[in-house]
C-alpha cells in the first residue's frame, strides 16, 4: 500500500567537463508508505537532493515513473504536476526558502493560495502549533534561523500533505536546535498524517530516526 | 475522462489512501489564485518600492502631460469656435474675416480699419437683423482695450442664451453722454481699478506710456465676471471714443476733428465693427451674399464659429504634432515601465522559483509581473489627475489673460478615462517581456541562494 512508488527512475545532467551525460539518479525501485518517515542518508553530491526534486515533480525525469497517491507524475504536463506537488506535497528546504518581503503568517498563507485554498485560521494553528504565536506577523530577517525554519515547517504543511520532502533540513541550525527541528518535524508530520522523507547526512540528524536508508542502497548513482 | 483522472488508471500502484486532489475546489481555488496573484503584486510594488515610485512618478507626468495636451486643444478650440460669442456675424472693414473676428470677439489682433456709421445705421434698419450694436476701437488702459460701444451692449445683448452683461451693485451702465466706463471682472483684477476709481486712456491698442490721453474716465461699473474675452475688456460710450484728444474721423473720407461743443454729424462718424444678431438663419446668407460678394467697402465675418474652424482647420497640423509628441511620452514611459520591471526580474529569479516550489503555475507568474506593470500604468495614470490639473490650473491663468477663454479642469473629457485605460494597457504590454522572462525561471537551478 505504497503512498510513494518509484520504479526505474533516471535522471542524468549535461556536464561540461566530459562528452557524456553524467548520471546522478538511478533507483530501480522505491516504495513510502502513508505516515512512513525515512531518512536517507548519503554524502554530498550523492544525488539526494535531486532525488526530491523529482519527486516534488520540480525536475522531469530521464525515464521511469513517480507514482504519488495514485498519480503518474511522470505521465503528467508541467502545469498538472505544479498543481499535485502544491495539494499533496509539502517540501522543507535547507536554505528554507521564506519569501523575504513576506511575513510568517503570509508565507504560509501564500502556500495555501496556490494549492487548496486560502484558510487563515489553518495557518495561524499551524504557526501556533510550531511555537510562533507570537511571531506571525514578523518577517523572516526579524527570525532567528530555528524561527524561519518552524515557518518552513508550518508552510510545508499548510495544504494537509501526503507527503513531507525535506532536504538537509537542519543544514543551517547547530546540533542543539537541529535535533528539536527534527522532533518537531516528526510529530507535527504525524499529528498532519504526511508520511515523511527525508535527506540528510548529519548523523545527529539520522541518529533521531527509526528508519534509515543508506541512499547508495536505493540509487544505483550514488552506489 | 481528463488526462489526470485517466492517470489514475489500473495498473497504479495501490496507493495508501483514495486520490484526493481537489476537483470540486476549484472555483474556491481560482478566487484563491487570483487573491495571491493580487498579494505578488502588491508585494512586489512595496518591496522595490524606490524604483516603483521613480517609474510611477514617470507615468504620472506622461499621463497628466497626454491629458493636458487632448484637453487643452478640445477646450480651446470649443471655446474659440462655438463659446460665449453671442454674435451670430461681424460686419467691419474690408478685409480678413478672421481678423475682423478675433478683433472685435476675442479683443486680439489689431483692427482691419472702420466703416462708416451709416452704413451701421442702414444695417441695424434692415427686418432680418435683431440687433446690431457698433463697437469703436482705438484706446486702451494699461493694455486692456476700451471699446466704445452704445448702452444697448448692456440692455439688450445676450451673451448666452438667457444671459445678460451684469453690472455688480452698486455699480450701473454708463451713461451714453459722460465720460464714465464699465470695466470686465479680469480689468478690475488686474489693474485695481475700482467702483469710482479714475483713469486716463491711452492712445492705440498697445499700451504706451507716452500714448495718455488728457481725458479722464470714472468707473461706474463692474461687470460680473462671464468667462468670455469681454471680462478684459473696458466699455465706454462711443461718442467718448469720438471725441477722445487726438482722434480724427474720417467717415466721409476727409478728416474731421469734433468739438465739444457741437454735435458730431453721422457722416463723420465712423465704426470699427458692427456686431450682429440675426432673427432668423437665411440672413447671415442674404448679407453674406450682399456684403463680401456683390459689395467693396465691407467684410461679414458669418458664421462666427466657421471663421475659428477655418482657423483651426489650417493649422490642425500643429495640434496633430502635439498629440503626437504626447503619445510618443506614452509610449517613452511605457518603456520605463519595461526597464524597471525587466531590472528586477534578475534579482527575484529565486522568489519565482520558491513559488513555482509552493505550486504556483508559470502562467501565475507570468500574471503577476504582467499585473504589476499594468498596476504601474494604472497607479501613474491616476496621480497624473494631479498632474493635469496642475497643468490645466496653470495654463488657464494664462489663456484667461491672453484670451479671455477659460479653460476648465474640471471639465468631463473623453482623454480622462481614456488615458487610465491606455496607460493601463501600455504597462501591460511593457510588462510581457519581463514576464516572458520570469516565466521561463528555472526552478531547480534558482531554488538555492546565489552566494
Amino acid at each position: 500500500m505504497a503512498l510513494l512508488h518509484l520504479s526505474g527512475l533516471m535522471k542524468s545532467y549535461a556536464s561540461p567537463d566530459e562528452p557524456a551525460r553524467t548520471l546522478v539518479v538511478d533507483v530501480p525501485s522505491f516504495e513510502l508508505h502513508a505516515g512512513q518517515q525515512l531518512a536517507l542518508h548519503g554524502p554530498s553530491g550523492s544525488g539526494k537532493t535531486t532525488l526530491l526534486n523529482l519527486v516534488a515533480g520540480i525536475l522531469r525525469a530521464d525515464a521511469g515513473e513517480i507514482w504519488l497517491a495514485g498519480h503518474n507524475l511522470t505521465a503528467v504536463g508541467e502545469s498538472r504536476r505544479d498543481r499535485l506537488r502544491s495539494e499533496l506535497i509539502g517540501y522543507i528546504f535547507q536554505t528554507f526558502n521564506l519569501l523575504q518581503g513576506y511575513t510568517a503568517l503570509e508565507n504560509v498563507e501564500l502556500a495555501m493560495r496556490f494549492g487548496r485554498g486560502h484558510d487563515a485560521a489553518f495557518a495561524k494553528h499551524l504557526l501556533e502549533r510550531v511555537g510562533l504565536a507570537s511571531r506571525m506577523n514578523h518577517r523572516p530577517r526579524q527570525l532567528s534561523a530555528g524561527q524561519q525554519q518552524r515557518v518552513a515547517v508550518a508552510r510545508a504543511l499548510a495544504n494537509h500533505p501526503r507527503l513531507i520532502l525535506a532536504d538537509e533540513p537542519t543544514g543551517n541550525l547547530d546540533p542543539a536546535h537541529a535535533a528539536a527541528a527534527i522532533d518537531l518535524i516528526r510529530q507535527v508530520c504525524r499529528e498532519q498524517g504526511a508520511a515523511l522523507l527525508l535527506v540528510s547526512h548529519d548523523p545527529t540528524v539520522l541518529a533521531r530516526f527509526e528508519e534509515v536508508v543508506h541512499l547508495g542502497a536505493i540509487n544505483r548513482a550514488a552506489a | 475522462m481528463s488526462q489526470e483522472t485517466g492517470n489514475q488508471a489500473a495498473g497504479a500502484p495501490a496507493s495508501a489512501g483514495p486520490a484526493e486532489v481537489g476537483y470540486a475546489r476549484v472555483r474556491g481555488r481560482s478566487f484563491s489564485t487570483l487573491g495571491a496573484v493580487l498579494l505578488l503584486v502588491r508585494k512586489s510594488l512595496r518591496q522595490h518600492a524606490f524604483s516603483t515610485a521613480i517609474t510611477i512618478g514617470s507615468v504620472a507626468l506622461a499621463a497628466g502631460l497626454v491629458m493636458a495636451v487632448f484637453a487643452i486643444q478640445e477646450q480651446s478650440e470649443a471655446a474659440f469656435t462655438g463659446g460665449p460669442v453671442g454674435f451670430d456675424a461681424v460686419l467691419g472693414a474690408r478685409g480678413s474675416q478672421l481678423q475682423l473676428v478675433l478683433n472685435t470677439v476675442f479683443h486680439l489682433e489689431t483692427s482691419p480699419g472702420n466703416i462708416p456709421w451709416t452704413l451701421y445705421q442702414e444695417i441695424r434698419r434692415r427686418p432680418y437683423v435683431k440687433l446690431a450694436i457698433p463697437y469703436a476701437l482705438g484706446d486702451n488702459y494699461l493694455g486692456h482695450r476700451i471699446v466704445g460701444t452704445t448702452t444697448e451692449l448692456f440692455t439688450d445683448f445676450e451673451y448666452q442664451q438667457g444671459r445678460r452683461f451684469e453690472v455688480a451693485p452698486p455699480g450701473r451702465v454708463f451713461d451714453p453722454e459722460r465720460m464714465e466706463a464699465v470695466i470686465g471682472s479680469v480689468v478690475a483684477d488686474r489693474t485695481g481699478l475700482r467702483l469710482g476709481s479714475v483713469f486716463n486712456p491711452y492712445h492705440g491698442l498697445e499700451y504706451d506710456r507716452q500714448m495718455r490721453h488728457e481725458e479722464e474716465y470714472v468707473v461706474v461699473g463692474v461687470l460680473r465676471p462671464t468667462n468670455s474675452p469681454s471680462d478684459r475688456v473696458i466699455w465706454i460710450p462711443i461718442e467718448g471714443v469720438y471725441r477722445m484728444s487726438g482722434h480724427v474721423l474720417r467717415g466721409t473720407g476727409a478728416d474731421y476733428v469734433p468739438s465739444a461743443a457741437r454735435e458730431i454729424p453721422d457722416e463723420h462718424k465712423e465704426v470699427s465693427a458692427v456686431m450682429l444678431k440675426f432673427r432668423g438663419p437665411d440672413a447671415g446668407m442674404r448679407l453674406d451674399l450682399e456684403v463680401n460678394r456683390q459689395g467693396r467697402i465691407a467684410t461679414l465675418a458669418w458664421p462666427i464659429g466657421a471663421v475659428m474652424a477655418d482657423l483651426f482647420d489650417k493649422i490642425g497640423w500643429v495640434n496633430r504634432v502635439l498629440q503626437l509628441v504626447a503619445l510618443l511620452v506614452v509610449l517613452v514611459s511605457g518603456g520605463t515601465i519595461l526597464a524597471g520591471v525587466y531590472n528586477t526580474i534578475s534579482e527575484r529569479r529565486r522568489e519565482f522559483a520558491i513559488l513555482r516550489a509552493l505550486g504556483a503555475r508559470r502562467r501565475h507568474v507570468f500574471a503577476a509581473i504582467v499585473c504589476e506593470s499594468a498596476a504601474i500604468g494604472l497607479i501613474g495614470s491616476v496621480l497624473g489627475y494631479v498632474v493635469y490639473a496642475a497643468i490645466l490650473a496653470l495654463a488657464a491663468v494664462v489663456v484667461r489673460a491672453q484670451t479671455g477663454v477659460v479653460l476648465d479642469w474640471t471639465e468631463v473629457h473623453w482623454i480622462l478615462w481614456a488615458t487610465p485605460v491606455g496607460m493601463t494597457m501600455v504597462g501591460a504590454l511593457a510588462g510581457v517581456i519581463p514576464a516572458v522572462k520570469a516565466y521561463a525561471t528555472d526552478v531547480a537551478s534558482n531554488l538555492t541562494p546565489s552566494t
